[in-house]
């Protein structure tokens, strides 16, 4: 079994409790951090981690905040991102509902390294219930001093606040949650400036995924040199990955990246493998924006090596013939799907979500949204698929924000890779809708491996 | 009479600290889910100009952001809404029968409130639920693992729970 840092705990009864968490350990690493470092001391620390985001950008987290401008007298801000709205991901959640003092433990940190005095967790509104949990943690680790005036004596005040947004995926989008923070439409701002310079009020800000938080507290914990030997290359610890879709066992799993997909979708400790004796046909990765990949690409790259759960095999191949580490959002497709319609209804998902200020994405994802539909439904024209690949293609790198890549993204790489499976729809429109178009050329019948 | 009770005033004031002195602007969102809670399950023009006299800001700024975000309802809703994920993962894992089934129990379509003003049925996007669809939110809750059965075991529960409270 592979090393868990952040969710070994998880499943000591009553670990959502301060006492219990506290009882195992919870804490220390604000107690060694405040009473043993200074604030660039912690910095240095997960700088040496090698800690790359797990927002979904995957940047290098010691790197972010050591770009922080520190002008006198002006307030720094940590707010914690923790929006979860990416398709296919759901591993926040699990790390808030279950283990929630691990978020508070690592914010406190954290917000001691950036010198934050106010922080902020920006939580999608639909988890009402996790706002409860938060609130509860949070003032059980003020009660016990962990948070407030004077912390250990030190001199250092922090408050962390949970602020509720009310169901938009693009306030997951650093900018447009401060925006969503500062009490406006979730609209992404222009950068630069970058948060690092002007973010919450003006303010310097870091803005940092959940996931990202809580393994600060193993880092100072444990340093970060030892959290650097788990993995591989520059996919340093553990990540969480959240797999969904046709698997035996969906969930959330910490794995060590440093596993092969292979191993990760059919062994027992993870996915154990296609659910009803299905085929594996594709998957997305890493959440819904990140190109989908079929099955034969998905575990090998395309020079015939093992694909591993890294942030660099993954990429392997570019886009032409990889996908992205993202969000860990894993997704899986077995033969008996429709690869039409799963990217239909992401591209369903963009349109709704698109803040409508740049016209490319707008527009774009409407119409994407319509051709997808019509193919699905037997009413499209071969002349479709080109002029899908046309409008991906104008939305990418025209935009505001990356959600309008996001979008064509998914569109491009089904096309890329499945295109055959959009001429059957349209060449066969009966065929279509009584049937999928199962596993065709895409991959091996693949055996399941013992590992 | 749009008024928030003296507890619920409280609870605006404890929200209104979270931020600095001046920005007071930030609470509209948790503001506006209190408001939506306690006047109806919905967000009239009447109740989005109590929230904007509360933060002393402008009408249309509690407007902008009404609008913009799928939580706030802007048309009465009935007394249970169920929002059912209909994205990808779901889909997967058969969301499309499940809205197809509600919709025929109810006799609505997404959208749309039964007669009787007890349910709503809306379609919403990805959830983050994704390992344990097909599901929907109800009132604070997730329902996961969707089947047919759960789905007419949710009704009845439902239709109890508004027979008790009436
Ligand atoms: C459309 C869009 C949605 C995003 N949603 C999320 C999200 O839900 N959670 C998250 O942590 N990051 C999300 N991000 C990435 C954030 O902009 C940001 O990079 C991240 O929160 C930084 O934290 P990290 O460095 O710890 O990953 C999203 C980005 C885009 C463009
Ligand atoms: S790319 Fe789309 S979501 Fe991003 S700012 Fe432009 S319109 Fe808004």
């Amino acid at each position: 079994m592979g090393s868990k840092l952040l969710l070994d705990k998880v499943h000591i009864e009553n670990i959502r409790s301060y006492d219990v968490y506290r009882r195992e350990g919870g804490y220390r690493s604000v107690e060694k951090a405040i009473r043993s470092m200074n604030p660039v001391a912690v910095m240095e620390e997960v700088k040496k981690s090698g800690l790359r985001g797990r927002g979904g950008a995957g940047f290098p987290t010691g790197m972010k905040w050591s770009f922080l401008a520190k002008p006198e007298g002006v307030p720094r801000y940590l707010v914690c991102n923790a929006d979860e709205s990416e398709p296919g991901t759901f591993k926040d959640r699990y790390l808030m509902e279950f283990i929630p003092h691990l978020l508070i433990e690592g914010l406190i940190v954290s917000s001691y390294a950036i010198g934050s005095n106010r922080t902020y967790i920006y939580i999608r509104g639909e988890f009402k219930w996790i706002i409860d949990i938060l609130e509860q943690a949070i003032t059980e680790a003020k009660n016990n001093g962990w948070l407030g005036k004077n912390i250990l004596g030190s001199g250092f005040d922090c408050e962390i606040y949970v602020h509720s947004g009310a169901g938009a995926y693009i306030c997951g989008e650093e900018t447009a949650l401060l925006e969503s923070l500062e009490g406006k439409r979730g609209n992404p701002r222009i950068k630069p400036p970058f948060p690092a310079v002007r973010g919450l009020w003006d303010c310097p800000t870091v803005v940092n995924n959940v996931e990202t938080i809580a393994a600060v507290v193993p880092i100072i914990n444990d340093g970060g040199d030892n959290y650097a030997k788990i993995g591989t290359g520059k996919s340093t610890g553990t990540k969480l990955i959240s797999s969904c879709g046709n698997i035996k066992k969906p969930g959330v799993y910490e794995i060590e990246m440093s596993i092969s997909v292979e191993e990760f979708i059919y062994s027992d400790e993870y996915c154990g493998g296609i659910a009803n004796g299905r085929r594996l046909k594709a998957c997305i990765p890493g959440g819904s924006s990140v190109p989908i990949l079929p099955a034969n690409l998905l575990l090998k790259t395309a020079k015939g090596d093992s694909r591993m759960m890294t942030y660099e095999s993954l990429a392997d191949g570019g886009f032409q013939s990889g996908s992205m580490m993202g969000s860990g959002g894993f997704i899986v497709l077995d033969e008996d799907q429709c690869v039409v319609r799963h990217t239909y209804t992401l591209a369903r998902f963009y349109r709704h979500e698109s803040c409508g200020q740049c016209s490319p994405c707008r527009e774009g994802t409407g119409w994407m949204e319509k051709i997808l539909l019509n193919i699905e439904n037997g009413k499209g024209k071969m002349s479709d698929i080109d002029l899908l690949w046309d409008i991906q293609r104008k939305i990418e790198g025209n935009t505001i924000c990356p959600l309008g890549d996001a979008a064509a993204w998914p569109v491009a790489a089904a096309i890329r890779h499945f295109r055959d499976e959009f001429e059957w729809h349209i060449t066969n429109p009966d065929d279509a809708q009584r049937r999928n178009y199962g596993l065709a050329n895409y991959a091996e019948p693949l055996k399941v491996v013992a590992v | 009479m749009i008024q928030f009770s003296d507890e619920k005033l409280k609870e605006v004031q404890r929200i209104i600290g979270f931020y600095p002195e001046g920005k007071q602007k930030s609470a509209v969102l948790p503001v506006l889910h209190l408001a939506q809670q306690e006047f109806g399950g919905w967000l009239s023009v009447a109740t989005m100009d109590y929230v904007a006299s509360l933060l002393q800001i402008e009408p249309i700024e509690v407007y902008e952001v009404a609008t913009f975000f799928s939580m706030y309802n802007l048309k009465p809703v009935g007394k249970y809404m169920f929002e059912v994920c209909q994205t990808g993962p779901c889909m997967l894992n058969g969301s499309d029968n499940i809205i197809k089934y509600i919709g025929e129990k109810l006799g609505i379509k997404p959208g749309e409130t039964s007669a009787d003003g007890l349910f709503t049925l809306k379609t919403v996007e990805c959830m983050a639920a994704c390992g344990y669809a097909p599901m929907m939110q109800l009132g604070k809750h997730y329902r996961e693992h969707l089947t047919k059965e759960k789905v007419d075991a949710i009704i009845d529960e439902c239709r109890k729970n508004a027979e008790l409270n009436n």
